[in-house]
């Protein structure tokens, strides 16, 4: 693999930009392929460079179809958790998230909630959640929990999740919290799209400990992560 | 942090840039059961350190070896293992699957 090859793979995965190698088995000669453009030493034909794109979307590496020795990497954008709320939950759930392959973001306005002491090594802001949200943006490989307990926190994230591309939602709180929240959201004029969020959050695990409504959650995050691809 | 690709490619940028020299490994076939899917990677240094997976742990080893010949000649190699019954105490499969793993320099 080329220096710039590396690179821009790297690059590619940190922007969170799909991108496709095309490697030839027979002398590693690759080429990266991403939505416009073909670049490398490995000239594709025209249908090659089709099937490579395909890719893109879909994500799975295999061997190149229609071609003899060249395999096809996919790289997507890693899966990405974001949690609103610093709150006790939100403190092991992003340390278990972060080792389980997710990028995470914990969103809390309240400097004393989202401090680097509470929350080591993992991506912080302290933006209102609807900004942080615009800023980073809502794509098929998203998760969002909303864990603050403060509707003023809560409810702009959910406003925001619920009509974008995330591939989960899920929103902590009593039965009573989540049907005052639905009322709130429903005339927020979102009704058809409540269906979405889960709550109660989290498998039924019966756990209830933090770290264990922690577990709860992941494993229902990754649990719907791959329903899609069930058969 | 992130994925475990992600940094992946960050361990392998990180020992070029200090000089090192590194190998990428990469499952291109998988036949039967085979503990990691097409497209995994393991990323080797000339020391023998690594980072991520092309098995659950059974033929890492040999692939290590192939990734220090790669380091030392520049060409890349196409890899198989499978299973037999001798074979699976040594370089191999125990869970009965084949695998070829592409192992290429990188530069």
């Amino acid at each position: 693999m080329k220096r710039a090859a590396l690179a821009r793979i790297a690059e590619a995965q940190s922007r969170r930009r799909p991108l496709v190698a095309v490697t030839r088995l027979g002398d590693g000669a690759q080429c990266l392929v991403d939505a416009e453009t073909v670049d490398g030493e490995l000239l594709l034909s025209p249908p090659q460079v089709a099937e490579a794109r395909s890719l893109l979307s879909s994500g799975r590496s295999m061997p190149l179809p229609g071609a003899t020795g060249l395999f096809a990497r996919a790289y997507t954008p890693s899966p990405r958790l974001l949690i609103v709320g610093a709150v006790h939950i939100a403190q092991v759930l992003s340390r278990m998230a972060d080792a389980a392959g997710f990028e995470v973001v914990v969103i809390d306005p309240r400097g004393a909630f989202a401090s680097a002491e509470r929350f080591p090594g993992i991506q912080l802001t302290d933006e209102w959640p609807d900004e942080a949200l615009a800023r980073l943006g809502l794509d098929g490989a998203t998760a969002l929990v909303a864990l603050s307990h403060d509707p003023k926190l809560d409810d702009p994230a959910l406003e925001k999740a619920l009509p974008s591309d995330v591939f989960y939602i899920g929103a902590l709180g009593s039965r009573r919290t989540h049907e005052k929240r639905l009322a709130r959201l429903r005339a927020a004029g979102l009704d058809s799209l409540l269906g979405r969020i889960h709550s109660p959050i989290g498998l039924a695990l019966g756990g209830r400990s933090p770290a264990e409504i922690a577990v709860a959650i992941l494993a229902e995050v990754i649990q719907v992560r791959y329903e899609g691809e069930r058969r | 942090m992130h994925s475990d690709t992600d940094s992946l490619f960050e361990t392998l940028q990180q020992w070029r840039a200090a000089g090192k020299s590194a190998a990428l490994a990469t499952v291109v076939s998988t036949w039967g059961s085979s503990p990691r899917p097409e497209g995994s990677h393991l990323a080797v240094d000339e020391a023998g350190h690594f980072v991520g997976s092309v098995s659950g742990g059974c033929i890492e080893g040999a692939v290590i070896d192939a990734a220090a010949q790669v380091m030392a000649s520049g060409q890349p190699q196409l890899l198989e293992f499978g299973v037999s019954d001798e074979q699976a105490w040594q370089v191999g499969l125990a869970c009965g699957g084949r695998v070829q793993v592409f192992v290429e320099p990188v530069e």
